[in-house]
């Protein structure tokens, strides 16, 4: 005698049940499909690839009118499921009931929205079905569209409108796109040829509103207060196992109705399968699992054992000319080790990620063609530590060179800049080699190339390397430090060729061989991209040493010091008091004057920074960058207003330089000095820049130093007035920030480049300028008080995450 | 075990360090990855630089006083023979837990 079996939801997960169904027993029941879409079973995946139009909607139907008529399945398509009597075992449907002695679950989900201002307005839809999927296609190239969501559905959405010509902008509230599959380093890769796709990628970004006009989308603001235009508003944020039907008829509902391993819900005679199901606390969106939870239902209802279990997982994702794959875990856990690989003249990365000797996780972006074999070793646990040393290289391992430490250099296009200065492209350098130019000397002497600041030199070189192999003798280079064979020349050099802004570009690029650096590399990487790229980079303080992060210089005892400004060593009464209050106030046991003309509080104790700084910030002081690679003090004397000496008003021009340098970072520490005649009591002869005022005007010498060497600084220029005198020290300031190692003083980048090249850029009244308007564009950024902004912003960040000692203590 | 629940995966930044209160003194939580989370006593072993204010690279940190390297897996001091306390710690549904049964063991001694 026949069963009535009755499935909510043509999916592909309730579609695999009858496959599985009629295939191993096609008289067992008589079965009913209800189905809400006005169509049967397709292949939901697949829409992605209909967007972009590489298959059409008919390609992808998985079962068709005749399948169904085959295997004698009544189809209710287009027609709701209004409640389920799980006492009368019948199911209410708009046009009727049908009654069941089994009934399988497959509602699937809901695609999640956001509940921003304006969800409702027409034109913000989902991306879940082939209504959502047709609408993305009527765009209409030339169109804007925006995709709040940077996981699997969104960016396939996205890559989809923009083959169409669609205008994409992808906005993305965390640090890197697809972050539950990928790490930051494929993630970086990712965006970058989405990017070359035409896409834009905004990352850390909230949405804050949708806007509407006339009850249609307009744009999407973000809490930055920038405006997104759109025709089109597509959230891709995230599904929600659609448990209505089962929760109204009683059954167990936790985030999915829940299911045992048998796919039973709590009702013996209620199965579900799919997106819509809980089992074991886990709910489902690829299609792997669905498949096996359909195969272990159908044995169920044929009354075979079966048993339903997770599995790890892996990825792809169907954007075409984006290759990436990521399997098993790879991000959580004590105890794991990497191995990395990166190949950037092929863009190829590779991570695996082990746990004693199993391969655990697995992400792979460029070439994913052993993706398969590594997923097959973390689903058998498969033993690696034989093969440990060759794994990366996949099954059809063959010696496995080392990366080559050039292809960097031999990856860039031709007409990538190598010479800054002469302006001197790689294609006219390798050109002057195959014609004859095989050494250092002589490309110089026929290109100019590295004739100049020289910091490309080891950049010509490699490329001496690359196009004349074994026949150059390379000279060797010292390496910024063991993550990398570059030199910091090199490297600053690649930051600003490639270009590369931020540090995963840096570290794929340039084939690093660690996940993200040291500390050696991580602060000098961190200056150079927030040196050459201002606006694009973000400054990391997680790549800065403890002084720059905390804004305060760390003592033996783990205390902290505290140096509020005095702006060129001037200071007031109200000032004394703060300082003297904030001393008392905060026990600080030591307060000495310093050689900046500035007072030092030693021994603050690192949870009170915020506080003290907020006392300091209320008496109208900031920090005075006591600690920072940055500009330091500017040294002032009297001057014309006090000494019978003095020729022109150096306080004033020191609180000016003051004024208009602080704040800034540089390759080193940074020490101004201004005396007011060359009697030279504020010691600017021994500064990195140092003025000495002359009846005629000012004379601006550099390349001075106090420390473990001593050097008399030696004159740049002599200019008539106050102001060209601070156009020439901003000037040189930003050539040193732009050209020098990280923590190379002022004279050792002097020695390097010379006095006269650096004499040359500043007489030079249109570089001169230039180099002026860098400066005040990347101060736009960095002139500003970190104490302020830390004792508002970030002060928990100074407390203890928890006290474990109170709580003993109840 | 003991699983205590110290706070937000958030509030840890990544390739950062936050320090944890105990009655066996500081304990260092790092955040290497978005996810990958360990804790370790806050104490060089060198010169008793505190760990958590140093810069975190892979699954290691630097002493911010004298630039000794510790492998946050093993406590092993890289290339020096020391090390430090190592505690296990889990990362539930955004939460950092730490197992406190070594860290109070002291105090209820």
């Amino acid at each position: 005698m026949k069963q009535n079996l009755v499935v909510i939801g043509a999916g592909m997960a309730s579609g695999r049940v009858l496959e599985h169904l009629t295939e191993a027993a096609p008289d067992a029941f008589d079965i009913t499909l209800f189905n809400a879409e006005p169509r049967g079973n397709y292949n939901r995946i697949m829409l992605s690839p209909v967007l972009s139009g590489e298959k059409t909607y008919d390609e992808i139907v998985t079962h068709d009118d005749a399948w169904y008529a085959e295997r004698g399945i009544t189809c209710r398509f287009g027609e709701r499921v209004l409640e389920i009597d799980r006492e009368a075992k019948v199911v209410v449907g708009e046009n009727g009931h049908v009654p069941y002695d089994k009934l399988i679950l497959g509602t699937g989900s809901n695609p999640f929205m956001i509940p921003l201002p304006g969800h409702d307005l027409d034109g913000v839809i989902a991306y879940r079905d082939l209504e959502d999927t047709e609408r993305m296609m009527g765009l209409g190239a030339g169109h804007k569209c925006v995709v709040i969501g940077g996981g699997l559905l969104g960016l396939e959405a996205a890559a989809g409108m923009a083959a169409r010509g669609v205008d994409v902008t992808v906005v993305h509230i965390m640090g890197h796109l697809m972050e539950r599959q990928l790490d930051e380093a494929a993630g970086y890769l990712l965006k970058k040829s989405l990017e070359d796709k035409g896409i834009t990628i905004r990352l850390q970004a909230n949405s804050k509103e949708i806007l509407g006009e006339d009850g249609r989308v307009k744009a999407l603001l973000l809490e930055d207060g920038t405006e997104l235009p759109c025709d089109l508003l597509v959230m891709a944020v995230g599904i929600r196992p659609n448990v209505a039907l089962g929760q109204a008829a009683g059954l167990a509902v936790g985030k999915g109705v829940h299911v045992d391993d048998q796919m039973v819900t709590s009702d013996a005679d209620v199965l579900a399968v799919g997106e819509c199901v809980e089992h074991q606390g886990a709910i489902f969106g690829l299609v792997a699992p669905l498949y096996d939870q359909a195969k272990v239902a159908a044995q169920t209802l044929l009354g075979e054992e079966a048993a339903f279990v997770q599995k790890s997982l892996s990825t792809k994702l169907k954007v075409t000319g984006c290759d990436l794959f990521s399997a098993g875990d790879f991000a959580e856990g004590e105890g794991r080790e990497d191995i990395v690989f990166r190949d950037p003249a092929r863009g190829v990365y590779k991570r695996l990620v082990l746990d004693g000797s199993k391969l655990i996780g697995a992400v792979m972006y460029g070439d994913t063609a052993d993706g398969n074999w590594f997923f097959g070793l973390i689903k058998d646990g498969t033993d690696i530590e034989e093969m440990r040393e060759t794994l990366i290289f996949g099954p059809a391992y063959q010696g496995g060179a080392a990366v080559d430490p050039l292809s960097a250099v031999a990856a860039l296009p031709r007409d990538a800049e190598i010479c800054g200065c002469n302006g001197i492209c790689k294609g006219t350098i390798v050109d002057a080699i195959s014609g004859g130019a095989t050494d250092l000397g002589a490309v110089k002497a026929t290109t100019k190339a590295s004739a100049s600041c020289g910091t490309c030199t080891g950049l010509v070189e490699q490329l001496l390397q690359v196009t004349l192999g074994d026949a150059f003798q390379m000279p060797t280079a010292q390496p910024v430090c063991g993550c990398t064979d570059l030199s910091h020349e090199d490297v600053r050099r690649l930051i600003k060729t490639k270009p590369l802004q931020s540090q995963e570009a840096v570290w794929q690029e340039l084939g690093w061989s660690t996940r993200n650096g040291c500390h050696v590399c991580r602060p000098a990487i961190n200056f150079y991209l927030l040196a050459d790229w201002p606006l694009e980079y973000q400054d990391d303080p997680q790549s800065r040493f403890i002084n720059e992060r905390k804004h305060a210089n760390i003592q033996k005892d783990g205390t902290f010091s505290v140096v509020p400004r005095m702006w060129g060593g001037i200071t007031t009464p109200d000032e004394l008091r703060a300082i003297a209050d904030a001393a008392d106030k905060y026990d600080v046991p030591t307060v000495k004057v310093t050689g900046g003309q500035r007072i030092d509080l030693l021994g603050v104790k690192g949870e009170d920074l915020p506080s003290i700084w907020s006392d300091l910030n209320r008496a109208g002081m900031v920090s005075g960058h006591a600690y920072s690679k940055g500009l330091r003090t500017v040294k002032t004397c009297v001057g014309t207003d006090h000494c019978r000496f003095g020729t022109q008003d150096s306080t004033g021009l020191g609180i000016k330089l003051e004024k208009v340098l602080w704040g800034s970072w540089t390759p080193h520490k940074l020490k101004l000095a201004v005396s007011g005649c060359p009697r030279n009591c504020a010691e600017a002869t021994c500064k990195d820049i140092g003025v000495v005022c002359v009846d005629s005007g000012y004379q601006i010498s550099i390349g001075g130093a106090a420390g473990m060497d001593v050097k008399e600084t030696e004159l740049l220029i002599q200019v008539p007035t106050e102001a060209e005198a601070i156009e020439v020290v901003m000037a040189v300031t930003q050539l040193y920030r732009e050209g020098a190692k990280y923590l190379d003083r002022m004279y050792k980048w002097m020695a390097k480049v010379g006095l006269d090249w650096i004499k040359e850029q500043i007489e030079d009244p249109e570089t001169r300028q230039a180099l002026v308007a860098r400066f005040e564009l990347s101060q736009s950024i960095y002139r500003k008080d970190p104490w302020a902004e830390h004792a508002q912003d970030r002060a928990e960040t100074y407390a203890p995450l928890a006290d474990l000692t109170l709580e003993a203590a109840e | 075990m003991a699983w205590i629940d110290i706070g937000a995966l958030e509030a840890v930044p990544v390739r950062g360090a936050r320090v944890l209160k105990t009655d066996m003194g500081c304990v260092a939580v790092f955040r290497t990855g978005e996810a990958e989370v360990f804790a370790t006593d806050n104490t060089c072993p060198h010169k008793g630089g505190p760990l958590a204010e140093g810069i975190v690279h892979g699954q290691r940190v630097t002493c911010p006083l004298h630039n000794w390297v510790l492998d946050l897996n093993s406590g092993e001091a890289v290339g020096e023979d020391a090390r430090i306390a190592t505690y296990p710690l889990r990362v539930e549904a955004g939460r950092i837990l730490i197992d406190a049964t070594e860290l109070t063991r002291r105090s209820a001694a």
